[in-house]
């Protein structure tokens, strides 16, 4: 296969066509209140009390709203290979490893092609609502390629929501282009707000025709950011930061960015892992800078709390995926087949009708969350904070519907008596391979969720179910094909009925491992 | 005088194409070439040339 890696087998590609026909899905998503709102990206609220013209922005953006991620698609078009700084996770060689994934390249388009190929995929795939630019390089320091595309598409597809990704250095100077083709989503990635801390991770900038390296260039690269963000935030445009948790370097300042993203107005915070493989060729990669525990990103994650919502079902997709987060369907869109498909039409209707069902769908999950909750009951002799984690196997739709063996990612859950959130995933490498297990994956697995006290899956072999019994973390397929939150909470409530009567002691976990490796092994294995 | 890209190690990434003053660089093949006979180091216009200083592969750009 080409440099144009995919993550997914023809097999899942499939099930992504089912998820075109077969869709349910979680209730809630992005609850906040703006500026000041201090609920997470996992809270179950909905619109809440987000005024309605911030809802309608979105509820269907899979990036923005946790809940949307499972029933609507967002794409990238690497129209912007160029970069204005450089980042010492990132080796350009391959594409950036922030906003795409290390090791894997794009396919570049120029901006006839990108259109072309958005309108193809928008008219096979309904739920295909964000269109965003995000490199492979800086999509600000590409400005005509980007914003050629833009314009096309605003005028070609205007239901289709637009945004772009950018460093911030070229932002203040490129607001007015934005507002334009009302590209009404844009990312920053924000990594610091002291230049000390920022000479670790920028080794230099190129700005006003020169290269500018250690603090100095830390020093208006965060002064551009801040502008930036305070242009967008007055213009009504929403804004994500992206920030790269760099253990020993920028962890415990990310609570500081976070305070000062929000001040100035930041809808959304994320907070990723870094990637770093030697074999990714990064400066970080090469002085073996280590990425996060799976624990030390949700302590920074949960520090953050009450600051910026915060954002933790991405997926750190590359620059060309196509998809709903964590699949990847790019493969059925490459240059040559949509060379062969001539002209496209776009169905408008299709569209529409499509995302009205969704709109049903994800009433009647909430509900059942609702009632699940409800039916909690309070026992004397538990503690009533008790929280676990648990990982979910799924393919979308809001339901544990996938065998354990077929699992890429584990989605995880906090589950205590009153609450049923999404936390974050983890992504694995796949245990079943052409029919077998393969033994030694599972000990990875378990490092993956090794901090859940279950796992609910639909289906599960012996072997496996005895090696995570033996680690402590309970195999679960009696709630197969229910919806996730109920699955969860019924489990719980048993779980708790269980400790109640005596049958079995609550241990508390240990911490888990993020598996850098899962990330690249896929497309390495296609490739 | 004109600088060189040494198409082995460039990533086609095109953020020099943009910044050269006299539109001297070009796509050829996937990469990025410079026409000596354009390129004038940016002597005279810049501090350092704007290609090199753009550039994200140490040594990607040379002296012909």
């Amino acid at each position: 296969m080409s440099a144009n890696a995919t993550f997914v087998s023809i097999a899942s590609l499939k099930k992504g066509q089912q998820a075109v026909s077969e869709v349910i899905e979680t209730g809630g998503g992005c609850g906040t209140t703006g500026g000041e709102g201090k609920a997470s990206c996992g809270s179950s609220d909905g619109q809440g009390d987000m005024p309605a013209e911030i809802w309608d922005k979105v509820k269907n953006h899979p990036c923005y709203s946790e809940e949307a991620h499972h029933h609507f698609a967002r794409m990238h078009v690497a129209v912007a290979p160029a970069c204005n700084i450089q980042c010492n996770y990132c080796n350009r060689k391959y594409d950036c490893s922030n906003e795409s994934r290390p090791g894997v390249v794009s396919q570049k388009l120029t901006p006839e092609q990108a259109v072309k190929k958005v309108l193809a995929v928008a008219s096979e795939i309904p739920q295909m609502t964000v269109l965003g630019i995000a490199g492979p390089g800086d999509a600000l320091a590409n400005p005509k390629k980007t914003f050629d595309t833009m314009s096309a598409l605003a005028e070609k597809a205007p239901d289709i929501k637009l945004c772009l990704s950018t460093n911030g250095l070229a932002l203040p100077d490129q607001v007015d282009e934005i507002c334009k083709y009302n590209i009404d989503h844009v990312t920053i990635t924000i990594n610091m707000v002291d230049p000390e801390v920022g000479a670790k991770i920028y080794p230099w900038i190129f700005w006003d025709h020169k290269r500018v390296t250690g603090v100095e260039a830390s020093r208006i690269l965060h002064e551009r950011q801040m502008l930036g963000l305070e242009m967008l935030t007055a213009r009504g445009v929403l804004t994500k930061i992206n920030s790269v948790l760099i253990p020993g370097v920028n962890d415990e300042h990310l609570i500081e960015v976070n305070r000062e993203v929000k001040k100035r107005g930041a809808f959304l915070h994320n907070i990723m892992p870094l990637i770093s493989e030697a074999e990714h060729g990064t400066v970080f990669g090469l002085t073996g800078q280590r990425g996060p525990t799976a624990q030390e990103l949700k302590a920074v994650q949960d520090a953050c709390m009450g600051g910026a919502n915060l954002m933790r079902h991405c997926r750190q997709c590359r620059a060309d995926a196509v998809g709903l987060l964590g699949e990847d369907r790019s493969e059925e869109f490459t240059l040559d087949k949509i060379d062969a498909m001539g002209d496209i039409a776009y169905d408008l209707d299709k569209r529409q009708a499509y995302q009205a069902k969704v709109e049903l769908e994800r009433q009647s999950q909430h509900q059942a969350k609702v009632d699940a909750l409800a039916a909690q009951l309070d026992l004397d002799n538990i503690d009533p904070d008790m929280t676990v984690l648990m990982a979910v196997a799924t393919e979308g739709h809001g339901k544990v519907n996938q065998h354990f063996g077929h699992a890429t990612e584990f989605q995880i859950f906090e589950v205590n008596k009153d609450k049923a959130q999404f936390v974050g995933h983890r992504r694995v490498d796949l245990y079943c391979q052409g029919g077998y297990g393969e033994d030694e994956q599972l000990p990875s697995i378990v490092r993956a969720i090794n901090d859940c006290h279950a796992v609910l899956v639909a289906k599960i072999g012996a072997c496996p179910r005895d090696e995570l019994k033996a680690a402590g973390i309970e195999p679960v397929d009696e709630y197969a094909h229910e919806y996730i939150e109920k699955a969860a909470l019924s489990w719980f409530g048993n779980y708790r009925k269980r400790i109640a009567n005596g049958e079995l002691r609550h241990v508390p976990r240990g911490d888990a491992e993020i598996r850098q490796g899962a990330l690249t092994a896929a497309a390495e294995a296609e490739a | 005088m004109a600088l060189k890209i040494i198409a082995s190690t460039c990533t086609g990434c095109s953020a020099c194409e943009p910044e050269c003053p006299n539109v001297a660089i070009r796509e050829k093949g996937g990469t990025f070439i410079i026409d000596p006979a354009k390129c004038t180091e940016c002597e005279g216009q810049f501090d350092s040339p704007q290609c090199v200083a753009v550039c994200p592969v140490d040594g990607c750009i040379k002296k012909a």
